[in-house]
């Protein structure tokens, strides 16, 4: 019983740990646009346009453009939950939970499932 | 331009502490404000809910992950009805009116607000019978209440109803760019009786996960306006962090009777809104 509980205690320390990380780093990142943009006092993009492909974003990104950058930022904070799930997934599996290694792998399928279906 | 962000930046902290202590995700605060007091449109104000929502998710769950309020497993299994409903609804969303999408959105509210008053009396967490299926799951737990320095242990019911509900709870968040925490907490507190603050947290959690599903097609299609939703990001995770330490010290009680003004409150400006009838 001891031995299970520092199972799951060891998923929920690892997943709140790389939570934190994504966190701070989205927000840092959100930050640095936002005070681009305050600066500059530009967006980089004509009117009230802003980018939303991939390429478009990342490029803009590099150029310092303050929306792209604050895009960047936005992605990285959509990306916790996945990463979330994705860090719970290995845990699982070190640990042997065959069961919920499964479960949290159909989550995470659906998940990207759910990114290419929007993209298309 | 600074003015506008450092407005919006106070609503969001509001909206995350608020999202984080009631397991609402805050979109339930970011899409009115935004609407009716900014001026946004109901597209960009769901873009940006949706960021509040996976903002009020992550923000909290550092603390309620690791202080064991979040129930993984049970947010885990539920979670793959919510991502499927989210991406359903999404999909859906392209094709309905936003006049309808207000009302849909108040109806919604009232009928949870209904639900939390009937639920309101019994704060004592009844002793229940494990359902097979979450022995089967594992899903039982124990998490330490701070607000009452005891340790609770609790077993988990009706885990089909939940699953079904969670599904439901997927469409609306996609259709709405809102976690439709209300619906959540609904699922687990009502359906699979599971204690409130362990139904918010893990429903904090879920609510991530799911968003994530639908932000995804949001900002590929172009409804995340980063001037809006960059300030709504860095308010609302700083307001879920402070919210998930003040919700670990009130009681259910008091949690319970904080969630049921604010989604009145939020039903009926949302309803005028739908049937023109202000402006």
């Amino acid at each position: 019983m001891n031995d299970k509980k520092t199972d799951i205690q060891d998923v929920e320390l690892a997943v709140s740990r790389w939570l934190r990380i994504g966190v701070i780093l989205s927000a840092v990142v959100i930050l640095i646009g936002l005070i681009l943009l305050f600066i500059t006092g530009t967006s980089g993009y004509p009117g009230n346009t802003y980018p939303h492909s991939l390429s478009d974003i990342f490029n803009g990104a590099i150029e310092l453009k303050s929306y792209a950058v604050i895009t960047v930022g936005l992605i990285l904070l959509i990306l916790t939950p996945v990463l979330r799930v994705a860090i719970s997934i290995w845990v699982f599996m070190r640990e042997g939970d065959k069961l919920y290694m499964g479960i949290t792998t159909i989550v995470l399928l659906i998940l990207i499932v759910s990114f290419v279906l929007g993209k298309a | 331009m600074i003015i506008f962000s450092l407005q919006i930046l106070l609503i969001s902290i509001l909206a995350g502490i608020v999202g984080s202590v009631l397991g609402l995700g805050g979109g339930i605060i970011v899409t009115p404000a935004l609407t009716l007091l900014f001026g946004v449109s109901i597209e960009h104000a769901i873009g940006a809910s949706i960021i509040s929502v996976i903002a009020t998710s992550s923000g909290s769950a550092i603390a309620y992950i690791r202080d064991r309020i979040t129930n993984l497993r049970v947010g885990m299994f539920l979670e793959i009805a919510t991502t499927i409903g989210a991406i359903t609804g999404a999909f859906i969303g392209g094709i309905i009116a936003p006049n309808l999408l207000y009302i849909i959105f108040g109806l919604l509210l009232i009928y949870s607000a209904v639900n939390m008053i009937k639920k309101k009396k019994g704060d004592q967490q009844e002793q229940i019978e494990m359902h097979p299926a979450a022995q089967k799951l594992k899903l039982q737990g124990s998490y330490y209440d701070k607000a009452i320095k005891e340790n609770i242990s609790y077993n988990v019911g009706n885990v089909y109803g939940g699953f079904g509900v969670m599904y439901g709870a997927g469409i609306i968040s996609g259709l709405l760019g809102i976690g439709s925490g209300s619906f959540k907490v609904m699922a687990m507190d009502v359906f699979m009786k599971l204690p409130l603050k362990v139904s918010t947290a893990t429903s904090n959690f879920m609510m991530g996960v799911t968003g994530a599903a639908s932000a995804g097609v949001y900002l590929l299609r172009g409804d995340i306006d980063p001037h809006i939703a960059g300030p709504v990001a860095l308010g609302v995770l700083a307001g879920a962090t402070l919210g998930a330490q003040i919700m670990q010290r009130l009681k259910s009680k008091t949690i319970r009777m904080l969630f049921i003004p604010v989604l009145v409150y939020v039903a009926i400006q949302m309803i005028v809104q739908g049937m023109g009838l202000s402006k």
